[in-house]
């Protein structure tokens, strides 16, 4: 351990330590944002928890035979943030499993799936913390499965087959996930020097380089796991868009 | 073996590969604690950028030891296995059991 003596902002060595340390933990800590910050993040989030639990409600009144794989998007979230893996920086951080989700189900839905995943982390784990809730909740629950959801619907649209969309759609949702997270943390920790976008740049710099495998791991799994879907709930997958009706699950899944 | 379950296995093999890679090149080497990746960390971390810095609020329940959190990131895993394993397997059996129900069905019938 080192001593929490070192000063700030003695020259790049120095932030670069500190930062490969933030940098492991996805989650902000317990307590580890200022109490505005934590207010803040937690009132953008509320709306879209809200509008999740909706979307949810709707989606398993109308559609009560989608609980089981909305089930299975949920625990999907759970393996993934529980896999705690090493990365090329030597440091071990986890992906989070929200592309599917949102791929499938469209983004409110997994506001609400990653919400409870986060709290079960932070209430069981220590990992996260309710102070902290908001701000993760907004950048794993709502912003990463937005943004995976918008590179799926682009790779799609641009042609793109089906399971190359899909791993752009969980690679970025994965990606974007942590760099909302160093965003928050250069807005709560400016750099002393360079402030803001001094702090983002550093810290966006590292977690990229860290969370870039992970993400690929994350994309070949749930590409991997869209690929067992379509051989197993083709039909499901065709309702919710995912598969064109009708067309053999064999040849999309290519 | 199919060519579906050669691409699965093809996946999984990358992933493994993808995890275990910077293990056996010892990339974690130049660090004092290789490959952490706990919370503590980032906590001293946020207090050495802001020496001043006093995290407002503990969690209400931390897990008393190492060991013991480790045993509840693997439940937490485990269940989230458990519910996909149960998925899939209700899948495959209800795709195996309709052609024997509709045949049942005709013998009936």
């Amino acid at each position: 351990m080192v001593p929490v003596s070192q000063e700030t902002g003695q020259g790049v060595s120095t932030i670069h330590e500190v930062l490969e340390r933030v940098c492991p933990a996805m989650h902000i800590a317990e307590g580890f944002l200022p109490p505005a910050h934590a207010v803040a993040w937690g009132v953008a989030s509320a709306p879209f928890v809200v509008h999740g639990v909706r979307s949810l409600t709707r989606e398993v009144r109308e559609h009560p035979e989608s609980t089981l794989l909305l089930g299975a998007s949920g625990a999907f979230t759970f393996v993934l943030s529980a896999l705690k893996l090493p990365s090329v920086t030597g440091s071990c951080s986890h992906p989070t499993g929200t592309g599917l989700g949102a791929i499938l189900f469209r983004p409110p839905v997994m506001a609400v799936l990653g919400t409870i995943t986060l709290l079960f982390q932070a209430l069981l784990l220590a990992h996260g913390g309710l102070t902290t809730l908001g701000a993760n909740v907004f950048s794993m629950a709502v912003v990463g499965p937005w943004a995976g959801y918008a590179a799926y619907r682009l790779s799609r649209r641009s042609g793109l087959p089906l399971m190359a969309a899909v791993f752009a759609g969980a690679f970025v949702a994965d990606l974007s996930t942590y760099c909302v997270t160093s965003v928050q943390l250069a807005l709560a920790f400016p750099d002393p020097s360079g402030g803001f976008l001094g702090a983002l740049g550093k810290f966006g710099t590292i977690f990229a380089v860290t969370q870039i495998p992970l993400a690929v791991s994350e994309g070949l799994l749930t590409v991997l796991v869209m690929r067992l879907l379509t051989q197993s709930s083709g039909g499901e997958l065709a309702r919710l868009g995912v598969l064109v009706a009708g067309k053999s699950s064999r040849a999309v899944a290519r | 073996m199919s060519r579906n379950a050669r691409i699965n296995g093809l996946l999984l093999l990358v992933v493994v590969a993808l995890a275990v890679l910077p293990l056996a090149l010892g990339l974690g080497d130049h660090k004092e604690e290789p490959f952490a990746g706990a919370d503590g960390e980032a906590e001293t971390a946020i207090t050495e950028i802001e020496p001043d810095y006093e995290p407002w609020f503990s969690p209400l329940y931390e897990p008393p030891s190492g060991e013991i959190e480790s045993a509840l990131f693997a439940l937490q895993a485990a269940l989230g296995a458990g519910v996909l394993g149960y998925y899939f397997g209700l899948r495959r059996g209800r795709r195996q059991g309709a052609p024997r129900a509709d045949e049942s069905g005709a013998e009936g019938a």
